[in-house]
Parts: C-alpha cells; sequence; structure tokens
C-alpha cells in the first residue's frame, strides 16, 4: 500500500460512511431554498462524491504511470 | 384523470417517437464493422464505444423510463423513503470504480461477452455459469415489462389506450405498435440502436427536467410552499394502516431500511445483465473509470426529479396509481405541447433500456445455455442468428406478461429480481480480486442467498398486498428491519466462505483457471488483448 493508495482508497470509501450513516442526516432543518436538509444534503453529497471520484482516477492515472516507469525502468 | 386524448401531447409523442423509429432503423450502418455477423458486433456494438457514447449508453440504460416514473411515485406515496434511489446511485460508481476496469480487461482478453462467460472462465464451473446466467435472464425479464409499464402510464395520462372500459384491443394497439417497432430496430441494429437512441432520450429528459424544476416551483409558489403542503400531507392518518402517510426525514425506525436499500441496490446495479453489456461495449478500459466520474451526473438529475413527488402533491394531484403522478403533474402543469415533449422523454426513457437488457438476456442464453449445453459448435454467426432471435422472444414474453397480468405481478417480480441478481455477486466480483473461493461454495451460496431471498420477500405483507409486500423485513440477529437482498447476499456469502473451507479440506477439484492475473489489468493496445496468447512467463512481478 502506498499513500497515494490510501488516499485512493479514502476517496472511494467516504462515500459509503456519509451515506449509510442516515442518523447524521436524518432532519428537515436547515433547509435550502426552502428544501429540507434531508435531501438538499444527500444531493450534495452527489457533488461531493463526483469530485472524491475524479480524484481518485487521477491519483490512480499517476499510480499507474509512476508503476510503469518503475517496471521500465528496473527491466533495462 | 384527464377524460378524452390530449391532441396536441400526442402529436408531439408521435413526431418523436417517429424520428427515433428512423435512427433505430439508420443505427444498423453507423459505425458498421466489416463482419457484422458476430455477436461483438451486434451484441456489444463492436466494442468500439469512447466515454461519450458509452455515457450516455449507461445513462441510457440504467435511469429507465421505470425509474423516473417509480421514484417520484415512491416520494409520492411515502416521503422520506423514497429517497434512497439518491444515496443508492452515489454509491454505485465509487464502487464500480474498484472492479469494473478488471472486468472490461478480462473480457476483452478472452472475448467474453456475458458475466457468466467470465464466471466459467474463471471458476472452470459450467453449473456455476449457468447458475449466473438463468438468475440474470429472471431478473431482466420483468425489468423490460416495467418498462412497459412506464409506457402505458404516460399513454393513460395522454387519453389513448383509455380507462378500464374500452376492448383490450383499442386499449393495448398504442403498446403493440411501439413494441413492435422496437422489437424491428433492435433486431436489425443491435447495440447500436439504444446507444444512438439514447442520445435523444437523453437530451429530452435533461430539458425536461431542468424546465420541471424551475417552472413548476415558481407556479406552486416556491419549495417553502410546496414542503409545507407535502409534510402537511404526510402528516395526515393513512386508513389502511392507522398511521401517518409518510415523513419528511426517516424516523429512527426507517434508517436502517433505508441505509441497506441504498447500500443493497447499490451492490446489485452492475450484477445486472445490461449493465454489463453496455460496460463491455466500451472501447477501453479508461473509458470505464472516466465514466465513473461523468456519470454521477445523472443522479442529480434523478434527485431533482424525486422532487417532483413533492411537487405533485403540492400541486393537488390525486391519483390512486402512484404510477401516474408525475405524467398527470406534467399534463396538469405544462402547456400541451411541453408536455408531449415529456411523455416522449418517458417514452424513449423506456424504449433504450427495453432494447438493451433483451439484447443482454438474449447473449446470456445464446452463450451460456445454447452454446455451453445446447450446441457447443456454434460458430459466430450461428451465435448472432439465435441471439437475434431469442432479443425478440424475450421482448414477446415481457409484452404478454405486461399485457395478461396485473401490473402488480410485474413490480412483484422485478422486487424480487433485485434480491437474486445480487446474488451472483460473490461469484463474479469474487472472481475478479481472488481465486479463493471453492466454486461449489459459491454455488451453494447463491443457492442459499435465492432461497432466502425468495421465501423472505414472500412473506412481506402490505396493506394492498398479502405477498410481496415490499423489500424490506427484519434482519435476523439483528433486529432491524433491512432490505432481504442485502441480509441474503451476506447469509450468501457466510454460506461461501465456510464451505470453501470445508471443500479444500476436502480436497475437492478446484476447476481449471483459464485467466492469469495480467489479464485483470490489461488495456486495449497491450500485446495480447484480444487475441488468446500463451500464459505470460513467471516472474514479471515487481
Amino acid at each position: 500500500m502506498t499513500p497515494v493508495r490510501v488516499v485512493i482508497a479514502l476517496c472511494l470509501v467516504a462515500p459509503f460512511v456519509a451515506m449509510l450513516w442516515v442518523g447524521s442526516y436524518a432532519k428537515t432543518d436547515p433547509t435550502f431554498i426552502g428544501i429540507p436538509f434531508f435531501y438538499w444534503y444527500q444531493m450534495l453529497w452527489v457533488l461531493i462524491s463526483t469530485v472524491l471520484t475524479m480524484i481518485a482516477y487521477k491519483l490512480w492515472q499517476l499510480d499507474q504511470r509512476a508503476r510503469t516507469a518503475e517496471k521500465g525502468g528496473a527491466s533495462q | 384523470m384527464n377524460d378524452g386524448v390530449n391532441g396536441v401531447a400526442l402529436g408531439v409523442f408521435i413526431f418523436f417517437f417517429l424520428a427515433v423509429t428512423v435512427l433505430g432503423f439508420l443505427a444498423a450502418r453507423w459505425r458498421k464493422a466489416e463482419n457484422e455477423h458476430s455477436l461483438d458486433e451486434w451484441g456489444l456494438g463492436g466494442r468500439s464505444f469512447g466515454t461519450w457514447i458509452t455515457w450516455f449508453l449507461l445513462g441510457g440504460d440504467l435511469y429507465t423510463a421505470y425509474t423516473f416514473v417509480a421514484v417520484p411515485a415512491a416520494i409520492y406515496a411515502a416521503g422520506a423513503a423514497g429517497f434512497f434511489a439518491v444515496p443508492y446511485t452515489i454509491l454505485v460508481y465509487p464502487l464500480i470504480f474498484t472492479f469494473l476496469p478488471r472486468l472490461w480487461s478480462v473480457s476483452h482478453k478472452h472475448g467474453y461477452v456475458t458475466t457468466s462467460d467470465f464466471v466459467r472462465g474463471r471458476w472452470g464451473s459450467k453449473g456455476l455459469s449457468l447458475a449466473v446466467a438463468v438468475t440474470g435472464i429472471l431478473a431482466t425479464m420483468p425489468y423490460i415489462a416495467l418498462q412497459l409499464v412506464g409506457i402505458q402510464a404516460v399513454l393513460d395520462v395522454m387519453g389513448v389506450g383509455g380507462g378500464e372500459n374500452t376492448n383490450w384491443f383499442v386499449k393495448d394497439l398504442p403498446l403493440l405498435i411501439a413494441f413492435g417497432v422496437l422489437a424491428a430496430y433492435t433486431y436489425s441494429s443491435g447495440l447500436r440502436a439504444p446507444a444512438l437512441i439514447a442520445f435523444v432520450k437523453d437530451t429530452l429528459i435533461y430539458i425536461v427536467i431542468a424546465v420541471a424544476i424551475i417552472y413548476i416551483p415558481i407556479k406552486l409558489g416556491g419549495f417553502d410552499d410546496i414542503f409545507a403542503k407535502a409534510g402537511e400531507a404526510f402528516s395526515q392518518t393513512n386508513p389502511a394502516t392507522g398511521k401517518p402517510r409518510g415523513a419528511l426525514a426517516p424516523a429512527e425506525a426507517g434508517q436502517w431500511t433505508y441505509a441497506t436499500l441504498a447500500l443493497g441496490s447499490a451492490l446489485a446495479l452492475f450484477m445486472y445483465p445490461h449493465s454489463i453489456t453496455a460496460t463491455l461495449s466500451s472501447r477501453s478500459r479508461n473509458v470505464i473509470r472516466r465514466n465513473t466520474t461523468i456519470l454521477p451526473l445523472y443522479s442529480l438529475m434523478l434527485g431533482l426529479l424525486a422532487l417532483l413527488g413533492f411537487m405533485a402533491i403540492a400541486a393537488g394531484v390525486k391519483v390512486t396509481n402512484g404510477q401516474l403522478a408525475i405524467p398527470q403533474l406534467f399534463e396538469t402543469m405544462f402547456p400541451a405541447w411541453f408536455a408531449g415533449v415529456a411523455f416522449a422523454a418517458i417514452g424513449i426513457g423506456a424504449l433504450v433500456p427495453a432494447a438493451i437488457m433483451s439484447i443482454a438476456a438474449a447473449n446470456l442464453f445464446t452463450r451460456n445455455i445454447y452454446k455451453d449445453f445446447i450446441k457447443p459448435d456454434a460458430t459466430p454467426k450461428e451465435e448472432t442468428r439465435v441471439s437475434k432471435l431469442v432479443s425478440l422472444l424475450v421482448k414477446v414474453g415481457a409484452l404478454v406478461f405486461v399485457l395478461t397480468m396485473d401490473k402488480t405481478v410485474a413490480i412483484n417480480f422485478q422486487l424480487l429480481g433485485g434480491i437474486w441478481i445480487l446474488q451472483t455477486f460473490p461469484a463474479l466480483v469474487g472472481g475478479l480480486f481472488t481465486r479463493w473461493f471453492h466454486r461449489w461454495a459459491l454455488l451453494a451460496g447463491w443457492a442459499v442467498g435465492m432461497v432466502y431471498g425468495t421465501v423472505a420477500a414472500y412473506g412481506v405483507a402490505s396493506p394492498t398486498q398479502k405477498h410481496f409486500g415490499g423489500s424490506a423485513k427484519e434482519i435476523p440477529g439483528i433486529g432491524e428491519i433491512g432490505y432481504i437482498g442485502l441480509t441474503a447476499f451476506v447469509l450468501n456469502v457466510v454460506v461461501t466462505v465456510i464451505l470453501t473451507f470445508v471443500l479444500k479440506a476436502a480436497k475437492a477439484p478446484e476447476g481449471i483457471d483459464e485467466t492469469s492475473p495480467e489479464d485483470y489489468t490489461a488495456d486495449a493496445g497491450d500485446p495480447g488483448v484480444q487475441v488468446e496468447l500463451p500464459p505470460a512467463t513467471a516472474g514479471t512481478s515487481h
């Protein structure tokens, strides 16, 4: 497990923790433009999890490139 | 309910329907390959789709017409509990990020067309592969039937197909025509047809949602008013249960149900054959990973769409069949021509997944039942022919299902299908990461999960139904109410692990694994992808 891979794992696990812990958001206040907390908070998590998945994707690409470079260097 | 036909809306609807029909037939010529008589061509669009086509295809495939009707309908009926579809689709993408690229790679390397192909190759067991294939077909059939229910809902609201009193032929004629057309172009164009039509479908859906989410709240006096009215409606006592109709946020008792439904559904989604068909049609491994970062756009749309359920309450829409709530809301709030656009969006939204699902089910039958058990020496050309025919049969089956049986039967089976398909998770996703499990243990685990899930779902009563009244039940040993599919899945895994230890101790034959570790990370352009090569030499690890 490299540090990069730990970060990738955290990015992917975070939405599970946030969404499955229903008690943390099962309430109506504070509202946002009239929408109860329960709804806008979960919609906000659509955006947060998207950003986290994008970060995971970018890091994973970097990680792969580093590995390929390492492999290429070793075989020379 | 509107009596009489809404002429303008119907005209717009028919216009869009004709347009996509033409598109569906033209699709056969789109990005055509030299060898069109192979299952890769007809059933996977030549495995050539890039990021955007895959995005439209997967979006068109996963967010079905039924979703558009059922999610807001659930909100309309009970409030917060129906919103689990949003966390469900949030969890799907980080989840598939981990395993879908591996499935793509190994399938590309070995020419797998279905998940069962992979299961057979990985575990060396035709029995296990058959179990996965049969589960896939069983789970997909009612799903196709529900797409028809979606079309029926919009036809009803437009005033065609009429009420219960018209004779059956007039009533069902529009649906028969729609399905005849769908069957014809799926037959001739294969996966290319839904891929092309998905562009139209998604564009329409995004326009409709964008307009609905701005226009309707303005007309209803803003979200404050909408939620105030909805909250009031939910606090009324439901005479059937003696409890309030619903709530704006789930009570303590409903939270386990909410979380387990979201998690279980997320785990199940990419076990469905049609999800995998759309996945395997993509050109490279990167297309899949990139898609996990852009697909959530659809989840946002789904969340907005769910809010329409509250708007239907605030707008005073009163329907006994919740499925009609959203079409009725559109008809009430929108000018007739735009209601037509909205109905077209739902109608076309049913055609795309129905086409992909029938292709996926047909591929499963052809590869894992016909070729494995009936005619092992079938040529690619024969495979394609069988698959095309079966795709027709599957659709006719779904049609008969919807026309002859009560709608609730299709919904019950769809509920069961979700529970069943989740039971293929250990063999499929487990297999992508480890060969530790024993094939017979996987088969036994699957069987236990299937039986438990079916029996448990049968035993759930609701005020309107004696059996299959819902998908949640008390979790044995925990005492909370949870999604049956997830409980069955946990049982499945426990049985699989225990039996794996037992079978390994008894030295039961493990079967031959035709894949090698490198296969799971191979990408397009790598040597050996698409062509079978002898296993790479050991010692390349680093």
